[in-house]
């Protein structure tokens, strides 16, 4: 490992976060545009064209505004929130491979801010992390509102944490029926290599066909993992004037729409690499310029994010919030044993595939 | 699949919403100072005081308007007509008149005591006043120019919209001088500021019948 192996490493984290950063702008530009269609409106307008320089307009007000902090707030905790917010969201966006592996030379660059071995497991370190940040964030506003949304942050992120981990238990089982596997990987960008191809010739090898109900799961779980409508009670601006960022406000209340975005973003892209086969599509290699072929692999991955990315807006713009037992029941009543029974049944049925029937 | 089911019922709602605004079939909002949204056609806008076609004012200072107002925000003088330069035909004309806008509820009521459609209403609605002096119009702001076109109290403002003004909302009672004899009794609609073609509409028991 040299000079340059060290360069390429701090660019690939510098270009996954400057990546980012540009998603999350135009992701909060098109969610207000896109829920706007949805109730007839137009949404931003006045900013640049069709109001798609509103997120930099916003983040400047932001950024000017005086960040007040009430009086009897736990100091060291309550700074430390925002970052413990961001931190986390930007992890996992760092471990999703964003395209094809290309080769300069010899040296073989990852599109992907690191390859973990243990990445799925590390990701949902990192998911379960994130609910620390709005935890302390309530805990430590000193304020009845925020230590509600806390609370409620805390039995949302247990209760859909577990059904997400075992969601993806069937993911990693399934990626060990690939053709010369030795067993099932964690690796995202190992996932990714094991959905290549097809099955007979015309469906894509994607696991969202086999595994239909763990996709739905972990979407679900997706959704209330990032406190996005109807899972938006820890937020709940009618009920708790903001929830656990009441209390915040300029640049420190950035801090916490800035991780919700990417977490919108980066758990859309962990979706589509989970289940819709990463950046795998046609890339025509040998027919098209060397260059488009290299590229096409992240533009598929970024057409199957932000399908995900509209049905997340989608699904905001149609559900009202759920009431807190509602929540509770539809994750332990349902998503769990849901995941439990799926994750029973396809274990039984990629054992027998793999080591055949025990009485036979 | 009834959790999923119910959600996929709420989806294709505001899915087929969405589709009826990207396609154009529905659009709550307009870019206000750029488009307008359609008014009634008899919407009640400022104020206008008409004249004839040969350029004399129709006003005739009688205060009618001044007494029908339930606001009380008409002020009216009137004065003889000079015999040889006459500004109204008849012998009187309005020496002063004035509208105070903030009191004015846009009733209209002043539109309907009027006996010979001086006043009558337009489509324009943006006020905005600096101080209460502001408020207050005289003369010379309401009146029409002899041309037809109505002043505009801020002829500068890129975004104002003369059109506005040279729609009128005007009740013209048959009996009233310029009124159609086969007419009477029946109201007639008053669709520009000024002299214009004043098409009589039916009444309400026409209409019905």
């Amino acid at each position: 490992m040299d000079g340059i192996d060290v360069l390429i490493a701090a660019l690939r984290v510098v270009g996954v976060f400057a990546l980012v950063l540009l998603a999350t702008i135009i992701n909060v530009w098109a969610e207000r545009k896109i829920v706007a269609d949805f109730q007839n409106r137009l949404g931003p307008m006045r900013a640049g064209p069709y109001g798609i320089l509103q997120t930099l307009a916003d983040a400047f007000k932001l950024m000017f505004k005086e960040a007040v902090i009430p009086r009897n707030v736990e100091r060291l905790v309550y700074h430390a929130a925002p970052f413990l917010a961001v931190v986390p969201a930007l992890l996992i966006a760092m471990n999703i491979p964003w395209g094809r592996p290309f080769t300069i030379g010899e040296r073989e660059i990852l599109l992907q801010g690191a390859d973990l071995n243990v990445g799925l497991l590390f990701i949902l370190a990192c998911s379960s992390m994130a609910v620390y940040a709005v935890v302390l964030a309530g805990w430590s506003s000193g304020s009845k509102y925020p230590l509600l949304g806390g609370i409620r942050g805390t039995a949302q992120a247990i209760s859909y944490e577990a059904a997400m981990g075992l969601a993806l238990v069937s993911v990693v089982m399934f990626s060990a029926t690939y053709p010369g596997a030795e067993g099932g990987t964690l690796s995202l960008a190992e996932i990714v290599e094991r959905q290549a191809g097809t099955w007979g010739g015309i469906v894509p090898r994607w696991n969202i066909i086999p595994l239909i109900p763990a996709f739905v799961i972990f979407f679900i779980a997706a959704i209330a993992e990032t406190n996005r409508a109807p899972f938006d009670l820890v937020e709940a601006e009618q009920e708790l004037t903001g929830g656990y960022f009441t209390e915040y406000s300029g640049i420190r209340w950035a801090m916490f729409f800035l991780a919700e975005y990417i977490n919108i973003f980066s758990m859309s892209a962990l979706t589509a690499t989970l289940f819709l086969g990463g950046w795998n599509g046609p890339t025509w290699d040998g027919v098209l310029p060397a260059w488009i072929s290299a590229i096409l692999p992240t533009v598929w991955l970024f057409l199957k994010t932000y399908v995900l990315v509209f049905i997340f807006f989608w699904i905001r713009a149609t559900l009202p919030r759920f009431r807190y037992d509602q929540l509770m029941q539809l994750g332990w009543k349902r998503l769990i044993p849901g995941a439990v029974l799926w994750l029973i049944l396809s274990t039984v049925v990629i054992g027998f595939r793999q080591f055949g029937a025990p009485w036979s | 699949m009834g959790l999923l089911g119910d959600l996929w019922k709420g989806l294709k709602v505001t899915g087929g919403e969405m589709i009826r605004t990207i396609t154009g079939k529905r659009m709550l909002t307009k870019q206000y100072p750029y488009e307008f949204r359609d008014k009634p056609q008899r919407f009640h806008g400022r104020h206008v005081l008409n004249r004839y076609p040969d350029g004399m004012e129709k006003c005739i200072g009688c205060e009618l308007c001044a007494g029908a107002c339930p606001a009380r925000c008409i002020y009216v003088r009137g004065a003889d007509n000079p015999p040889d330069d006459p500004v109204s035909p008849g012998e009187r004309y309005g020496f002063v008149y004035e509208i105070n806008f903030l009191r004015c509820i846009f009733c209209a009521l002043c539109v309907e005591a009027c006996p010979t459609e001086a006043i009558t209403m337009t489509h324009l609605f943006e006020f905005s006043f600096t101080n209460r002096d502001d408020a207050i119009f005289t003369k010379e702001e309401l009146l029409m120019r002899p041309d037809g076109t109505v002043p505009h109290m801020f002829p500068d403002d890129p975004f104002a919209n003369f059109e506005e003004l040279q729609v009128a909302d005007g009740w013209v009672r048959a009996t009233a001088p310029s009124g159609y004899a086969e007419y009477e009794g029946v109201q007639m609609w008053q669709g520009t500021p000024g002299p214009g073609d004043w098409s009589p509409e039916p009444s309400q028991d026409e209409r019905d019948a």
